[in-house]
């Protein structure tokens, strides 16, 4: 998948976060190619999801740069000056890359058709036709073809999720974004989630997960990270790091969820 | 064994639902029987004392005078609700923007307009031009290019309209300020995501989910409109339902009868905006709930088609399943029930 000379789909080189006095990032150094699935995982206050949202520039970072397909994140350089993108500029940017959220986040008063169109009519705006018909073989897809004028509260779970995912997917991202995004779908419900993003791995999408399904990080994920304390602590080959993990920190953390 | 649910137990055998007697209620029955004994006697200490007038509101209540007193009425309270939901929306999202300027040029408004009776603001707005007799546009602090005198572009309706709107403006500031923060941050994440930008999040996705929470306060504001057009005298306009019915009492010195003319027309209205309110209540509630609620001419076909439901028994269940678990949380008119 990779072509030669072309930027990695993300590069961070020492991103650091604070809220006030609080540093939730402190210097992640990160790469993820075209084409790779990258999981991140680690305990809850690691900084995984905060680095996630920086990715979408839904936080602003404060030291180190971020960019994803050679674009800076939120930032034009001149010289060796910063300037900050206009709100437009930003919105641009986004639209590059989808984002599926733990909670879902499907907007409740609309449809589940009108979820997935209103983007890319009123954001790309692009024709009416085409986007109606994408939207419709996509939630055909995710295996939800009959419910494309259900509210999202009269599906399950599993099912909003999948809606999500094709909201997406609708704007033809070139990078995927998924912060926890079985964490809040009763046991039962995770797999059809999880399929989904398997068969979406499979057409070559980029993917940056942050998860804590090891089942799917090990089969799906090209690359896993571990984080703790807002640093990556080990990165690597899924199955090395669960398998045979280097550091301390790493193995006592495996210990306690696999 | 102790019965512990009213519920049919599902499984093996599935047994006979259970025909117990209900729970009685007698003391239910005497407050009926008070309470019926004590409205005859209002009726009638009503009804037939003369002092009331029952004649003259037969014959004034359809008066010319005071049906078009009863439209002005209205046109005052639609516009001035009208400009003041608008002004109001802005004003919050000015007071939600992150521009300090912005924000605090809100805080000073609703300071202002909230903090002073509405009364006097009516007032000042009648006597506005006094204050500046004539209104121009051109630059500032250089040439006019138009001007007019104020008492013809500012009349005593305008004034009115002029000064209900900005104070409504004030408060409905606040309850549109307090529907939007309703809604849960993670649908401007979501939407922001999608790379919309901020106006258009506010309008598409905010707003419409803000308005479960703003309608039945609006409802409230709506109504309470309509009877503070009655303080437009202070401007002076007196062409109102109020002041008119004032005006003919006096002319017959009877005030009573036109009292309740007054009464009779402000609250046919409020009744037809009541109506309206339910069913913007029910259009925006869509996607809230699993079903929803029915129309009270649903409820009244059902009640009299299918069997009436005894005190504190659960409804039959509708057709696709209205939860009662679901309608929490919308409030006031239409609770399904």
């Amino acid at each position: 998948m990779t072509a030669t000379g072309a930027p990695p789909m993300v590069l961070a080189e020492g991103v650091h976060k604070r809220y006030g006095r609080l540093e939730v990032l402190r210097g992640i150094d990160l790469r993820v190619e075209r084409g790779a699935v990258m999981c991140v995982i680690g305990p809850s206050g690691s900084g995984k999801s905060t680095f996630l949202r920086c990715i979408n520039h839904l936080e602003q970072i404060n030291a180190g740069r971020l960019s994803v397909d050679g674009e800076l994140v939120g930032y034009r350089q001149r010289g060796d000056k910063l300037y900050e993108l206009r709100e437009a500029e930003i919105a641009r940017q986004r639209v590059g890359v989808g984002m599926v959220f733990q909670h879902f986040n499907l907007f409740p008063h609309m449809t589940v058709l009108g979820n997935l169109v209103e983007a890319p009519l009123k954001v790309k705006g692009e024709p009416k036709r085409e986007v109606h018909e994408r939207a419709r073989d996509l939630l055909e897809r995710v295996g939800l073809g009959g419910k494309a004028d259900a509210y999202p509260r009269q599906l399950s779970g599993g099912q909003q999720q999948r809606v999500a995912i094709a909201r997406a997917l609708a704007m033809r991202p070139k990078l995927m974004l998924f912060d926890e995004p079985t964490s809040a779908l009763d046991p039962e419900l995770v797999g059809e989630v999880l399929d989904v993003m398997r068969g979406l791995a499979d057409t070559g999408m980029t993917m940056v997960v942050v998860t804590h399904e090891m089942g799917f990080a090990r089969e799906v994920g090209d690359e896993l990270v571990f984080m703790d304390e807002g640093v990556v602590v080990e990165a690597g080959p899924p199955r090395d790091v669960l398998s045979a993990p280097r550091h301390e920190r790493t193995r006592s953390f495996l210990s306690k969820v696999l | 064994m102790t019965i512990t649910s009213r519920e049919a137990p599902t499984g093996a055998g599935a047994p006979e639902d259970i025909t117990a007697v209900p729970v009685r209620h007698p003391g239910r029955w005497i407050g009926v029987a008070v309470l019926v004994v004590l409205v005859a006697m209002l009726v009638n200490g009503v009804v037939n004392n003369d002092a009331y007038h029952w004649d003259t509101v037969g014959k004034y209540v359809f008066d010319r005078r005071l049906t078009a007193a009863a439209l002005v009425t209205l046109e005052l309270t639609v516009l001035s609700m009208f400009f003041g939901v608008v002004l109001g929306v802005i004003l919050a999202v000015m007071r939600l923007s992150p521009n300090p300027i912005l924000s605090s040029a809100a805080w000073v408004y609703l300071w202002v307009f909230r903090g002073t009776p509405v009364y006097t603001q009516l007032v000042f707005w009648g006597l506005i031009s006094v204050l500046y007799p004539s209104l121009g546009i051109g630059i500032p602090f250089g040439p006019e290019f138009v001007s007019f005198e104020t008492v013809n572009v500012i009349t005593f309706f305008v004034a009115a309209v002029i000064g209900l709107s900005l104070n409504e403006a004030a408060y409905m500031a606040e309850i549109v300020r307090a529907g939007i923060t309703s809604v849960d941050p993670g649908q401007t994440e979501a939407a922001s995501a999608l790379g919309m930008q901020r106006t258009h999040i506010m309008r598409r996705i905010v707003l419409p989910q803000a308005m479960r929470v703003i309608i039945p306060p609006t409802g409230n504001e709506l109504i309470s409109m309509l009877k503070t057009t009655s303080l437009v005298v202070a401007v002076p306009l007196t062409s109102e339902l109020y002041s008119k019915s004032r005006e003919i009492a006096l002319s017959l010195f009877q005030p009573v009868p036109l009292l309740i003319c007054a009464a009779i027309w402000y609250l046919a209205v409020t009744s037809i905006l009541m109506v309206g309110q339910y069913y913007l209540e029910r259009y925006y509630a869509r996607g809230s709930q699993r079903s929803l609620p029915p129309t009270p001419l649903e409820k009244l076909r059902r009640r009299l088609t299918g069997l009436r439901p005894g005190p504190r028994r659960q409804p039959a269940p509708l057709p696709g399943g209205g939860s009662r678990g679901d309608t929490g949380g919308t409030g006031g008119i239409g609770d399904g029930r």
